[in-house]
């Protein structure tokens, strides 16, 4: 039999453990949040750049789109190394890049469909000539963000507290204070994105040629390197 | 209850029980529900700063401690050495401002050590030992809070007491400075008091490892940012009326507009509460915050199971 590269039972079980409990909940207040505060911004100043640039930048591409593919895919493989019923899937004659390819298919449909569209009609609402831009740097951001925090899940069992201050430390405040970051920041990499489609200018001199490869690197890199991590696993105990 | 408790040893028969396998049982003084609640508020403060746990548990909150320090060291240097230098007469951060500058540092902290307090014992049902003891259900969820408040005031005020006594070394007017230092003392319990009520509902929902300290950080960082970029468009646009309703849905601009409003303290937000109506409101804001915090949480240990 061919080995298959996506296993529809891994996929279904894992939008049945996102969408468990109190995790599907969370993601479903992102996205709100974002598009109240579009409408809201719309309401007072219209179609503003300076409204758009606010919302669509450092709401909707520095914060939304991480913590969505966060929460998305600490809800995959975290509750299962967690609970130690990952040695059932592991012990299945599935090949371990198929187990974490699976796995980030559903992480992305949630990046899909709680972090990019929303960041499309937030920037229909705000500016309908941002929307592309904008939707499609929201997409591979997301995507790149995945595979690394999938990364981070098989390697520590602290992986939403290191991601999270990764997100803090790294991107957000470091990123602010040092130009330099920028070649290594997803966030400012999704930009660059954005500012080639989108006529606006969200980083300096970072090129396209370094930004979307870098992104295509992260992802096909880390959902790798996880189903590397995966094959020699080993469950280990709590503290 | 001694007397009651060393009566079957006194008699000599022992009353009710299945199977006397000879042991002494304990026939000292039993302390009451105070003292069982002194005790678990200790350990629940000594835990959040990894005090009686493992080495890994102290790392993050000492870091974070350490790094809330590092900006009130750094000031203080400056204003001792460069006074005269620089013609300063006040502090170069203004008390009330400094928590809103590090509420990073300060949200990490309490989304790390609320679930550390609140979810483990659900998770892992050490809360059904706890009320087996004299401790009652709402006793129980006011010293867990308290716990997480106290730690979380020591995080946020200890930069400011350095601060102060660097400003009063580097003769800075001692009555002016002292009642500025004890008007954002005060910000500082209702900041820690909001942030810990806050922190403890959404842990107390969030069971499941980790996701809580996603959820609490979502909650403030989402919060902090949706309203920090709506004063900013406000103010830009001429909505100030906008902005300062804004303002009342993050603890930290709540916070800080109201010493900006009681202590007349200098503003760190675009928008602060003009007006003694808008002032109100911040005030009334605050209250409810915290007493619907403590009111949230109490009826969801309501439905926990001992």
């Amino acid at each position: 039999m061919r080995p298959q590269t996506i296993s529809r039972t891994i996929v279904r079980l894992g939008a049945q453990s996102i969408f468990g409990r109190w995790r599907g909940a969370l993601l479903f207040v992102l996205p709100v949040v974002l598009i109240g505060l579009s409408i809201l911004v719309r309401g007072l100043i219209g179609h503003e750049e300076m409204g758009a640039r606010h919302a669509l930048d450092g709401l909707g591409l520095t914060v939304i789109v991480p913590l969505v593919a966060l929460l998305a895919t600490s809800g995959l493989l975290a509750p299962e190394i967690d609970d130690g019923s990952i040695s059932y899937l592991l012990a299945k004659p599935i090949s371990r890049h198929t187990i974490v390819a699976s796995k980030l298919v559903v992480a992305a449909g949630c990046v899909l469909a709680f972090a990019a569209v929303p960041v499309l009609i937030a920037a229909l609402i705000l500016r309908p000539s941002y929307a592309l831009g904008f939707a499609l740097g929201a997409l591979l951001g997301g995507l790149a963000y995945c595979s690394l925090f999938a990364f981070l899940s098989v390697l520590t069992r602290h992986a939403v507290v290191v991601g999270l201050i990764y997100l803090l430390v790294w991107e957000g405040l470091l990123g602010g204070l040092l130009d330099g970051v920028r070649w290594l920041s997803v966030t400012r990499w999704s930009a660059a994105v954005v500012q080639e489609i989108a006529d606006i200018s969200l980083v300096d001199d970072l090129p396209l040629w370094y930004a979307v490869p870098a992104l295509a690197v992260v992802v096909v890199g880390g959902a790798w390197v996880t189903g590397r991590r995966l094959r020699g696993f080993n469950l280990t105990g709590d503290e | 209850m001694p007397a009651v408790s060393s009566q079957p040893e006194e008699s000599g028969l022992p009353a009710g029980v299945i199977h006397d396998l000879g042991y002494r049982p304990y026939g000292g003084p039993r302390l009451g529900e105070g003292p069982v609640a002194w005790a678990f508020f200790l350990t629940g403060l000594r835990n959040t700063y990894g005090l009686g746990r493992s080495a890994r548990s102290k790392a993050l909150p000492m870091i974070l401690l350490g790094l809330m320090l590092l900006p009130a060291l750094i000031l203080v240097g400056v204003l001792v050495q460069a006074k005269n230098l620089l013609d300063l007469d006040e502090q170069i951060v203004a008390y009330s401002t400094y928590p809103l500058t590090t509420q990073l540092l300060i949200s990490v902290f309490v989304a790390a050590q609320a679930p550390a307090l609140i979810s483990r014992d659900l998770r892992f049902r050490t809360i059904t030992l706890y009320l087996a003891r004299p401790m009652r259900r709402a006793v129980y969820v006011l010293v867990r809070l308290a716990s997480l408040t106290v730690a979380t005031f020591v995080l946020i005020a200890a930069p400011l007491l350095l601060m102060y006594l660097g400003g009063l070394l580097a003769d800075l007017p001692p009555g002016r400075e002292t009642g500025r230092f004890l008007g954002a003392v005060v910000g500082a319990i209702l900041l820690a008091a909001c942030l810990a009520g806050l922190a403890a509902l959404v842990a107390a929902f969030t069971v499941r490892r980790g996701l809580a300290v996603a959820a609490v950080i979502v909650v403030l960082l989402v919060s902090y940012t949706v309203v920090t970029t709506i004063q900013g468009i406000a103010v830009g646009s001429g909505h100030e009326v906008v902005g300062e309703v804004a303002g009342l849905f993050s603890p930290y601009t709540l916070i800080n507009g109201l010493q900006v409003f009681l202590f007349d303290s200098p503003d760190a937000t675009p928008t602060p509460p003009d007006g003694t109506a808008m002032g109100l409101l911040y005030v009334v804001a605050t209250a409810l915050t915290i007493l619907g915090a403590i009111g949230g949480l109490l009826l969801r240990y309501r439905r926990v199971e001992s």
